[in-house]
């Protein structure tokens, strides 16, 4: 990683992002910059708006205000297959995947975005269209091989353990071929283990050359994990920095712990 | 149902083996059946449309999970475009506008040639029926687009409305331009004409066509056409299944935030879902026009958009042999209750308790709550449990569990 | 199709207002109008307040307006038989109360039997179940009542009532203030009882209501029922302002209800009264005028596409209705 960076270089570029839901300010001129090939992490208590923040980074809800830039360009927040198709993928909280399909074509339904065939093609199956689905099902299988789950292809992904459709959600972001990967607490329900093992998989991944936004609640995880954090607090910026500055961080330490003696 | 299986993708040898032998009984069916007489060739006539007709709402509630209650307006604007197209109704419609508006008027005739005055237009089929799929694709994309951000329920009401209107206005468009010839209908609709044969037998042929040394009813000569018809369907609409548009509906009907998530254009998905859709329908429609001759109003009511979406459901939603099961059990239903049932009530009673009508009313209605209550995937729901929808699974693992 | 299309005297309005427009004219057809929102009013009240506590469209309820108008009537073909010169008046206050108690049965079955099970299944199930129930209910009033139109006896005076230059039949005002009463019922009910205290806090949170002691099987039974009275209510109403009734007369004003409930906001019950009353006007309204809105070319048999585009200009542009929507929080 560069050690002078300029905002010309960072990957996402997000300042003054308000959003207010009826009498609810979620959040106030909250920014975000991360540069490429980071493991970025994003913490706050529970309500804080870190959700709220993905959900307009990624189209789900309009700002009422805010810029937005992925890689030195503007992109405009809102449609969520737009954002999708300029670079950014994302995994839910409540893990989102297509119950019904196989996990192969839950990771096959990620390269949508990156394919064109239509109706011509899905009726006529010519060369163009056959290589192109052949290209997609390759594809998926690798996908669903690095993230360490290739022998359940053709189990359904309602019947998955739960470990394992977190990682298929993780596969399926990263079909369509995102700059940006952004991670909605993928550790939550996990034990020690299985932790240890998303650890090697983000690792894999940013070395990969994905960037990874990751919202978690786990602070040991997150401190060995990212490169750097930023803290929100009912809808506020209230620190970010090295992971080890943000442990010794006053105002994050009050946002999780209290005032009072300690 | 174990011994038919049409998975290629997992038992592709016996499925091609079953689809053989099914392709053989269809052959041969109407050489047999018209040993008793015409009618239970054009049972299956009217059912094979009726498939058609469910294969096309199969893709838009069984793919991408929108309930369409209005399917039946597809239908009607086929047959309208048929029965426009190809009667004289054309004369009649130029006269109104000729009443309406002189210039107007002759502008057309210019364009058209002066027999139109007289005789109407009269397309051939080669061009009805892409004229009817594009028609029908555009008033599928027309009446999909309002609904595209409504959830499911307001989804179904708003279709219903959208087939209401439709009805409405095939009933009212008379006057002053006479369109659709109002509640009489539009009649002596051409029939097919398929290099120079007329499928309705020439005239004074007693409805029997010649071609080449064969004599084939007339009913049976549709039959055939009809078949095919069916089969293109088929294949078409197992192909887009298995496709990247397929999978995209499917991810809308699953999880319609995820599939955004993921890049999927929801918007055109789900038109492309209405279009596909209707231009089924809307085939269906103009050859509903040209094999009876007659349409009116009343065949496209809100009543038959359910019987469509009944046979969907009870088939087996999304689950393309389950869908033409259910669409011969439910064409074919009516006319055998009406040949078994009620003969058999005259000798259990000495006359006739329910009519036909009546009966299959009653097992419709049943036969949604009864399905839904216990069996949500359908009578023959499709085996890989990938391809059925949620409430179904839902139901068996409950069942399991218990 | 049926005379549920347009009243007479609607479409005799029609015919006046294209020979010679006056406010009289206009008058009547804000007074059809009125009529006819209080009749859907009635009818919306039971579909808005189902919908705000299953966050289900019952789409059977039109059939329940239609079993309390055929109920209604065999119970007034009995009156006649038995006692022949029973006051007009009486026979059809006692129609009424007899057709509720049937109507209420027949809705609190359906939820039991078709929607109590499929309370938690994805939306397609019970809608399906809905449609399903509503064909079964016709088939069953076409077996009992026949096919044919039934016409409903003259009850009450035909005199007509002279209100600022238009008319109103004694029907159509006791139609108008039995929804009155209804309504300012229900308000009574929901805003100052224990019960409907347990029915808005179902509405909101089912599973928070219950965990403080509400019964919410029984809140939705008592939903079902109340709706089904005023579906019943509407349906003998109907009868005897149009004079001939159907099997299938449920439909359509089924369909129109619950475009003016979602007009209103649904699972609002001021807002299933508001929608109802607009709705009215603006079909009496709009078949009145729309000859000359649109040059001749439609005329007044296009009466029932209002409901429909009404409903779909409210879920496009302003989902939430006229007061804003009301419906459970079922995540």
């Amino acid at each position: 990683m560069s050690a002078t960076t300029t905002t010309a270089t960072a990957l996402l570029n997000i300042s003054g992002v308000n959003k207010r839901f009826g009498g609810l300010q979620a959040l106030t001129d909250v920014g975000i910059r991360i540069e490429q090939g980071q493991i970025y992490g994003l913490i706050g208590p529970n309500g804080a708006g870190k959700t709220t923040f993905f959900n307009v980074i990624t189209g789900l809800y309009q700002p009422d205000t805010g810029r937005f830039e992925l890689g030195g360009k503007p992109y405009s927040p809102s449609a969520p297959h737009e954002v999708a198709k300029a670079g950014i993928a994302r995994t839910f909280q409540n893990i989102r995947l297509f119950g019904e399909m196989t996990a192969l074509e839950n990771v096959m339904v990620g390269r949508h975005v990156r394919t064109h065939q239509g109706v011509i093609g899905a009726i006529l199956r010519h060369k163009a269209a056959r290589a192109e689905e052949a290209a997609i099902r390759a594809r998926a299988r690798e996908l669903l091989d690095f993230v360490g789950i290739g022998q359940f292809a053709d189990r359904t992904a309602r019947g998955l353990a739960y470990g394992d459709q977190r990682r298929l959600e993780i596969a399926r972001a990263l079909a369509t071929e995102p700059r940006l990967l952004a991670l909605d607490e993928p550790a939550a329900g996990m034990n020690a283990t299985e932790k240890l093992a998303l650890r090697e998989l983000l690792v894999k991944i940013q070395a990969a050359g994905v960037t990874i936004l990751l919202i978690e609640h786990d602070v040991k995880l997150m401190m060995g994990l990212c490169d750097r954090i930023s803290v929100l607090e009912y809808g506020k910026l209230i620190a970010e920095g090295l992971p080890a500055e943000i442990q010794k961080n006053k105002a994050v330490i009050e946002a999780y712990l209290g005032t009072g003696p300690v | 149902m174990a011994l038919l299986t049409f998975d290629t993708a997992h038992k592709p040898r016996q499925a091609y083996a079953s689809m053989a032998i099914l392709l053989a009984v269809m052959l041969v069916f109407p050489f047999v059946a018209s040993q008793f007489g015409n009618s239970w060739v054009r049972i299956l006539d009217m059912a094979l449309l009726y498939i058609m007709l469910a294969l096309g709402l199969n893709i838009v509630v069984g793919f991408a999970g929108l309930l369409d209650l209005g399917y039946i307006a597809f239908f009607a604007v086929g047959a309208y475009l048929t029965g426009l197209m190809a009667s004289p109704q054309f004369a009649a419609l130029l006269e109104s506008v000729v009443n309406y508006s002189p210039a107007l008027g002759d502008s057309l005739t210019a364009m058209f040639g002066e027999s139109i005055r007289t005789d109407g237009i009269h397309l051939s089929v080669w061009a009805i029926v892409p004229l009817a799929a594009l028609v029908a694709a555009l008033f599928g994309a027309l009446l999909g687009a309002p609904t595209l951000k409504l959830r499911g329920d307001y989804l179904a009401i708003v279709t219903l409305g959208f087939g209401e209107i439709i009805r409405i206005f095939m009933n009212n468009l008379n006057d002053p331009i006479n369109f659709t010839n109002g509640p009489q209908g539009i009649n002596l609709i051409d029939p097919i004409r398929i290099f120079g044969v007329s499928l309705a037998g020439e005239a004074g042929s007693r409805a029997t066509v010649y071609i080449g040394g064969l004599k084939l009813p007339s009913v049976n000569a549709y039959y055939f056409l009809f078949l095919l018809l069916c089969i293109v369907t088929i294949f078409m609409t197992s192909r887009l299944q298995h496709s990247r548009l397929g999978r995209a509906w499917v991810a809308i009907r699953e999880d319609e935030i995820a599939a955004k998530a993921m890049g999927i254009n929801t918007r055109n998905v789900k038109l492309l879902a209405f279009s596909m859709g209707a231009s089924f329908g809307g085939v269906a429609g103009a050859m509903f026009a040209a094999f009876q001759g007659f349409i009116s109003p009343e065949s496209f009511s809100f009543t038959e958009s359910i019987a469509v979406l009944a046979m969907v459901v009870l088939g087996g939603i999304g689950h393309i042999p389950g869908v033409v099961m259910g669409g011969v059990l439910l064409a074919a239903l009516p006319e055998v209750l009406r040949h078994v049932v009620e003969p058999a009530q005259r000798t259990l009673f000495g006359k006739v308790l329910i009519e036909a009508e009546v009966l299959r009313q009653l097992l419709y209605g049943l036969a949604m709550v009864v399905i839904m209550l216990y069996r949500p995937a359908g009578l023959w729901p499709s085996p890989r449990k990938e391809d059925r929808p949620a409430a179904a699974l839902a139901k068996e693992e409950a069942e399991e569990a218990a | 199709m049926m005379m549920s299309l347009g009243n007479v005297v609607c479409r005799r309005a029609a015919q006046q207002e294209k020979e010679k427009p006056t406010m009289e004219t206009f008058i009547q057809q804000i007074l059809n109008g009125l009529v006819l929102g209080s009749m859907y009013a009635l009818i919306a009240l039971g579909y808005t307040m189902v919908y705000g506590v299953l966050n289900l469209i019952n789409f059977a309820h039109g059939d329940v307006l239609m079993i309390g108008a055929m109920v209604g009537l065999s119970i007034l073909k009995f009156l006649d038989a038995s006692f022949p010169g029973m006051a007009g008046g009486l026979q059809l206050a006692i129609a009424i109360v007899g057709a509720i108690p049937v109507a209420m049965l027949v809705n609190v079955l359906i939820e039991r039997i078709a929607y109590r099970r499929l309370r938690n299944a994805p939306r397609l199930a019970p809608l399906i179940t809905a449609i399903g129930v509503s064909i079964l209910l016709q088939t069953i009033a076409m077996m009992i009542w026949g096919r044919s139109p039934l016409p409903f006896p003259q009850l009450l005076s035909s005199e007509p009532i002279m209100v600022g230059g238009a008319v109103i039949s004694q029907t159509q005002v006791l139609l108008l203030v039995l929804a009155g009463c209804a309504m300012m019922g229900l308000v009574f009910l929901v805003e100052k009882t224990k019960m409907g205290r347990a029915m808005r806090a179902v509405a909101e949170n089912p599973r928070v209501a219950g965990l403080m002691g509400v019964d919410s099987n029984r809140v939705v039974v008592i939903t079902f029922a109340i709706g089904a009275a005023l579906a019943a209510v509407a349906g003998v109403m109907w009868g005897a302002n149009y004079a001939s009734i159907q099997f299938a007369m449920g439909t359509v004003p089924g369909m129109k209800a619950f475009s003016a409930a979602v007009l209103g906001g649904i699972g609002n019950i001021y807002g299933a009264m508001i929608g109802g009353i607009v709705l009215g006007i603006i079909e009496s309204l709009g078949a009145g005028y729309i000859g000359d809105l649109t040059g001749g070319f439609l005329g007044s048999n296009y009466q029932d596409i209002f409901a429909f585009i009404v409903l779909i200009l409210v879920l496009t542009v302003r989902p939430s209705g006229i007061m804003g929507e009301r419906v459970a929080d079922r995540a």
